[in-house]
């Protein structure tokens, strides 16, 4: 398992992050950032990729 | 033993190719050159919250993964010149650095004026974290700051010094500050929102000159008056990181040509073997909107370039058969941008500087809203503030 950590003082809600890896993060209605805070070791290539995308570099994998 | 993969330039750009080739499967040696004292840092935040708060390398550092810890770091040192017939690059200190394959990612420098008595104290213009370290150490409540520039770095500054107190002016060449990217409207409503804030525009106006004894007091501008100044930042464009190149038959017209595979071209047209360029400093046509190279100066250009420029890399030096095939893809990357000015986060996706009319086509210009740019009939890119999820939805029209 991935732990998934995003400083929700960092974010922004830009969501480029939910293009990388759809199914960890969302803009939910009001355009705000969700994201699943405990992924598969699948999903680690996109959340890297989200993490390289995040204009604030405000996601972290907590090992 | 291989030579390394040799990465001039250790901003964004230079990281991207450095954790790409691992991705790729390329094992071998990776020997990053870079000008700056400092490890990679995101610059974006160093004129916005970074810029309002304390400037540290550590506030902006890109975090650093396992998969490039063996990474040979150069760093206080600049490449100096490129031989190609070698495939060597020599650095600052006369050190000659064999490659098996060169990936340039020197990126750009602001450009400067041209002013008489230039010499004065008090001049600044922003592209590296010392640049944000000297110019946060003049922000002080109260000063005049004089911004030359209306594009968006600078109006990103107009309103980071504002909210720290300081006496804004912004001298602007046109007239409304980001009028070429943003369009007429919007352009409008984003000078109205500064001017709520307190900055001041001197529109269709440039700077003649500076006075003061050691440091600048005055600027005259070409209408013939002159405005108090105690702080003057240049935000009047970039040059690109090219004359070590000089030397070389790359064509250096305007940054660094490359083809779709990010393979440096030469003034002949032909690619140049094993030598790349990435990031802001690439030049490159991108089939999404035509056939014209053009530099790009997103954010996220650095890495979508840095990852095309490494497959192909990658795929040669590891003899790998996909290699013909992964010449033949196109690489046409969506560009996006995002501006914070105050509490307006402006996103954007796609080139809006190529379109003829500019529509709104939701929400309202005076709060939240959305617009299209079109060249002819083609859509060439969207620009939002706020409505995110609208204009997220448009990025999937340009794929
Ligand atoms: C203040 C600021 C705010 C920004 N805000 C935004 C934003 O909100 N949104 C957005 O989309 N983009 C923004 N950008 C643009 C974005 O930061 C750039 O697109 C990105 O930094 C480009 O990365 P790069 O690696 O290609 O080039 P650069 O970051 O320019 O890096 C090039 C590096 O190469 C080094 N170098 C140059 N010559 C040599 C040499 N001969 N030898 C060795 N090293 C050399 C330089 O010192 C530098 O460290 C901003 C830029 C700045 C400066
Ligand atoms: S990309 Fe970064 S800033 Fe944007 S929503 Fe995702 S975590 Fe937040």
């Amino acid at each position: 398992m991935i732990k998934v950590e995003v400083d929700m003082t960092k974010c922004q809600h830009y969501g480029q992050c939910v293009f990388e890896a759809p199914d960890i993060f969302r803009l939910n209605s009001d355009d705000k950032l969700e994201y699943t805070a405990e992924a598969d070791d699948s999903e680690r290539a996109n959340i890297e990729a989200a993490i390289d995308v995040c204009p604030m570099q405000a996601i972290h994998i907590v090992e | 033993m291989n030579h390394p993969v040799v990465i001039v330039g250790a901003s964004m750009g230079g990281l991207r190719t450095a954790e790409s080739l691992r991705r790729f499967g390329y094992l071998g040696p990776i020997t990053v050159i870079g000008e700056e004292a400092h490890k990679p840092y995101n610059r974006p935040p160093l004129s916005k919250e970074v810029l309002a708060n304390e400037v540290t390398h550590e506030a902006v550092a890109f975090e650093e993964r396992a998969a490039t810890a063996d990474v040979n770091w150069v760093l206080g040192t600049r490449a100096v010149s490129l031989d190609q017939e070698h495939n060597t690059v020599t650095d600052s200190s006369g050190m000659v650095h064999p490659y098996s394959a060169l990936v340039i990612a020197t990126g750009l420098r602001p450009k400067r004026l041209n002013l008489a008595n230039g010499d004065l104290a008090g001049r600044h213009a922003l592209r590296t974290l010392d640049d944000a370290i000297n110019l946060r150490a003049e922000l002080t409540p109260g000063a005049d700051v004089v911004i030359v520039g209306g594009g968006f770095i600078g109006c990103e500054v107009a309103a980071t010094a504002a909210r720290l107190g300081c006496d804004v002016t912004v001298i602007h060449h046109s007239a409304h500050p980001m009028l070429r990217p943003l369009g007429t409207e919007l352009a409008r409503q984003m000078q109205l929102r500064h001017e709520a804030e307190g900055v001041r525009f001197l529109l269709n106006r440039s700077v003649v000159g500076v006075s003061g004894d050691s440091r600048i007091r005055e600027v005259q501008i070409d209408d013939g008056s002159s405005i108090k100044c105690d702080v003057l930042i240049e935000a009047v464009g970039s040059d690109s990181n090219t004359e070590w190149l000089e030397s070389t038959n790359i064509d250096l017209s305007d940054g660094v040509l490359v083809d779709s595979a990010m393979r440096a071209i030469s003034t002949s047209g032909d690619f140049i073997p094993n030598v790349y360029a990435i990031g802001d400093v690439a030049r490159f046509a991108n089939p999404i909107f035509d056939d014209v190279p053009r530099r790009v100066e997103h954010w996220n250009i650095p890495t979508e370039t840095a990852k095309r420029a490494t497959s192909v890399i990658a795929a040669q030096l590891n003899e790998d058969e996909k290699l013909e095939k992964l010449l033949q893809d196109q690489f046409k990357p969506v560009p996006s941008f995002w501006s914070d000015q105050y509490d307006i986060h402006l996103l954007a996706f796609g080139s809006l500087s190529l379109s003829d009319t500019v529509t709104l086509v939701a929400g309202d210009v005076t709060g939240e809203c959305v617009f299209e740019y079109h060249r002819g009939d083609q859509l060439v890119g969207v620009c939002g503030i706020g409505m995110r999820s609208v204009v997220q939805s448009y990025r999937a029209k340009f794929i």
